[in-house]
């Protein structure tokens, strides 16, 4: 449905071009060139991105959306399915203040600023980026720890953003978290039938009281641990052990969605195989789709069919996973693939590495444009003046927020 | 008093009753070294029989999970193991010939920075939060050398133009709080590098930082090794890192050292269940979808080793032997051993 309100319209008057547009959600992407444009008929449009995914624009033609005031166009579709997950320009500014008694609004960290996400039933969406680059608060705002600026999540079509009291409660129950250190995120003092039960003493209705014990023993099973461990104390149990509790809790109201922040990051190497192993069982099991957020790319490589990058709380690559992987075209993807350090020591100074210069610059004061551009070896003024939409371009078929984008195999031996 | 004042007074005596160094000797030399723990739950051999020897402008890798004993065999060779609950009880760690476990606490002392010096995994504890980085790096060259605080400091910009910190003069008078992950992990590398040691011990230098600044501080510890030629002891748990800069691996299990190799041949054919299983077990960032083996179980307490090897219980291809008998280092070819008495049977030859 959402498919049909995207309309392609090129900038100078060509025939319609059938490509999927996404825009960046900072409001410079409505409007502009609209006076040029005439809306490509429904059908047209429809059929270009049914056919086969997210289409190639013919080259050479720029591609700009008109999007309706009240409905944003969706981004890329990839495959077919039920959206279960979808976020619409999502922006979450935290204020700073200056002053004690008359506060004063100084600046706003934008710490997400627009972001566009679909996911599909049974599907992984991975979402990679550097510390700082905002993917831990869209986690945040996605499970309603935090109150967005502005902008939509919609689970199964309704909007958590809307809601309020015991609608939102009931909500909550189909988009669930796990978190990343199962050391601190089990309290010491309860047993782990207590911990997995706790959701069933909120979500009453989900479980009768008599048969909540034997409801979490179900699920011990169901996450690989032993039922008879149900008066156990988190202390009593190992690091990957402690994360399966904490997937089980996650699991106890039946969601469908699951968060994963950096699910397994705290765990040894050779227990992150047997959680990420779980994460898949579960998923090919119940049905469940999966935000899995985590700096590790190799582990997101592995998991994740769709794959989002973010810089500076803006999405600059987002589409097939494997393709991204193969063939990013977004400089700031490339860099961060090829830092991904490869286990075969016979690949040593093949890769194409990119090495970055400098850091993050702050989110309080990012820069103009493209956020990327003051550590980017392609930049140039226009990416100064002009904010590159994320879209689908040239030679790509997933979308992608640079001027100048460029596929690039970094990960692969140049040999 | 300060410490400074402190060593000037001792560092004439102390150093003259220290033996000679053998220059043909190897740069560092660890045999047979023995770390326990005598903790409440019982005695914890946390090193058990490591042996491995680091030329100058080499690299070795120790590889391991946490509870291996990596950490600890990096703060034994540099003599900063917490005593009590930590021991050495046996071994040695030679430097060019001379065993620095037997040397006295000042002669120790005065090595700790100019001969073996060490990079911290968390840069943000390691610094002092109330001195300026310029102050801690001064501190080296005021304690070492006994320079005034105005050529130490002079020293401290010229360290951190070193690690390419940007604007090095501004930022010697910045505390740390004030620098960024990466920056902060210059500091570090800086403060170790300040009176050119022979052998660097670097533990888990960029697990807390982003892949983008791992790149970053990994190519300049590359190079700066290569300037110095320095030895450098990288203590990780990051297979691909170790992939990507070392020259020799030492696996470590449990507290031994379960595969010892040149970096390409552990890779191509690892001649240890438990090396195997672990490439086997972590995904790729280019490769798709591969299966991962899972290696099931969990490491053993230190202080319940089970008997015999002590992976057995969680390898694929445990028999009767190993559970009864501790398998010794086999030789599988020259510089290279594997504490698995079925070796040949995981690394067809």
């Amino acid at each position: 449905m959402s498919k049909k309100s995207a309309k392609d319209t090129p900038r100078e008057e060509n025939p319609p071009v059938d490509a999927a547009v996404v825009p960046d959600g900072t409001g410079d992407a409505t409007g502009k060139d609209t006076g040029a444009a005439s809306p490509a008929p429904d059908g047209a449009a429809t059929e270009a991105t049914a056919g086969d995914g997210a289409g190639t624009p013919a080259a050479g033609a720029t591609v700009t959306e008109t999007p309706r005031a009240s409905e944003p166009v969706a981004p890329p579709v990839l495959d077919k399915g039920e959206n279960v997950l979808e976020v619409r320009d999502l922006v979450k500014h935290f204020p700073i203040t200056q002053g004690i008694v008359l506060r004063r609004k100084v600046g706003a960290v934008q710490a997400v600023d627009g972001i566009n996400l679909d996911l599909r039933r049974g599907e992984t969406l991975g979402i990679v980026g550097e510390s700082g680059c905002g993917k831990s608060t869209l986690a945040k705002l996605l499970i309603g720890l935090e109150r967005p600026t502005s902008g939509t999540i919609k689970v199964r079509g309704q909007d958590l953003t809307e809601l309020r009291g015991g609608d939102l409660l009931a909500a909550r129950r189909n988009i669930q978290m796990v978190f990343q250190d199962p050391y601190t995120s089990l309290n010491p003092r309860m047993t782990v039938g207590d911990l997995i039960g706790e959701p069933f003493e909120i979500h009453t209705d989900v479980v009768p009281r008599q048969g909540r014990r034997q409801r979490v023993q179900e699920l011990l099973d169901l996450v690989g641990l032993n039922p008879d461990h149900i008066n156990r104390y988190p202390h009593q149990f190992s690091g990957g052990q402690r994360q399966r509790i904490g997937i089980a809790r996650a699991l106890a109201l039946e969601p469908e969605v699951l968060l994963c922040d950096e699910p397994v990051s705290a765990l040894d190497v050779s227990i992150q195989a047997q959680v990420i192993n779980l994460l898949e069982k579960l998923q090919d099991e119940l049905g469940l789709s999966y935000l899995f957020i985590a700096h590790d790319l190799s582990v997101v490589r592995h998991i994740a069919d769709k794959l989002g990058v973010m810089y500076l709380g803006r999405v600059v690559e987002y589409g097939n996973a494997e393709e991204i992987y193969e063939a990013p075209t977004h400089p700031y993807t490339q860099a961060l693939l090829s830092a991904v350090p490869v286990p075969d020591p016979k690949l040593r100074g093949m890769r194409d590495e990119i090495v970055l210069e400098g850091d993050v610059p702050s989110p309080a004061n990012p820069p103009s444009g493209c956020r990327f551009r003051t550590r980017c070896w392609k930049a140039e003024d226009v990416c100064a003046e002009e904010t590159p939409l994320l879209q689908v371009r040239e030679n790509s078929r997933h979308a992608s927020a640079c001027h100048f984008a460029q596929k690039r195999d970094v990960v692969h031996g140049s040999a | 008093m300060s410490i400074v004042s402190r060593m000037k007074k001792q560092t004439a005596p102390s150093t003259s009753g220290r033996p000679e160094a053998d220059s043909s000797a190897p740069l560092l030399e660890v045999e047979n070294l023995q770390v326990e723990f005598r903790t409440r739950d019982g005695v914890a051999k946390a090193v058990n029989g490591v042996t491995f020897t680091l030329e100058a402008g080499r690299t070795r890798a120790i590889l391991g999970e946490s509870g291996s004993g990596k950490s600890v065999t990096a703060q034994a060779i540099m003599g900063i193991l917490d005593s009590p609950p930590g021991y050495v009880t046996g071994g040695a760690v030679r430097h060019r010939g001379v065993d620095m476990l037997k040397l006295n606490r000042e002669q120790r002392r005065l090595m700790r920075g100019s001969t073996v010096a060490m990079i911290f995994q968390d840069a943000l504890s390691a610094l002092n939060p109330v001195f300026t980085v310029g102050f801690q790096l001064g501190e080296m060259f005021r304690v070492h050398r006994g320079m005034s605080r105005k050529d130490a400091r002079t020293k401290a910009i010229e360290l951190l133009d070193l690690v390419r910190i940007p604007g090095a003069a501004q930022r010697v008078d910045d505390y740390p709080h004030q620098f960024s992950g990466g920056m902060r992990q210059r500091v570090m590398i800086a403060m170790a590098l300040a009176l050119d040691p022979e052998i660097l011990i670097a533990d888990e230098p960029t697990t807390a930082l982003d892949v983008t600044v791992q790149a970053q501080i990994m190519k300049l510890l590359a190079e700066l090794q290569q300037e110095r030629s320095m030895g450098l002891l990288l203590i990780t748990h990051d297979m691909g890192v170790v992939a990507d800069v070392a020259d020799d691996i030492s696996v470590m299990y449990a507290g031994r050292v379960v595969e010892q190799a040149p970096v390409s041949e552990i890779y191509d054919a690892p001649a240890h269940p438990y090396t195997k299983s672990l490439l086997e077990s972590i995904p790729r960032v280019d490769l798709r979808g591969q299966e991962l083996s899972v290696i099931k179980g969990l490491p053993p307490t230190l202080t319940a080793m089970p008997p015999g090897c002590s992976f057995a219980p969680r390898c694929y291809m445990a028999r009767e032997k190993c559970g009864q008998e501790a398998p010794p280092a086999f030789d599988v070819a020259a510089d290279r051993i594997s504490r698995c008495h079925y070796w040949d049977e995981v690394h067809p030859a």
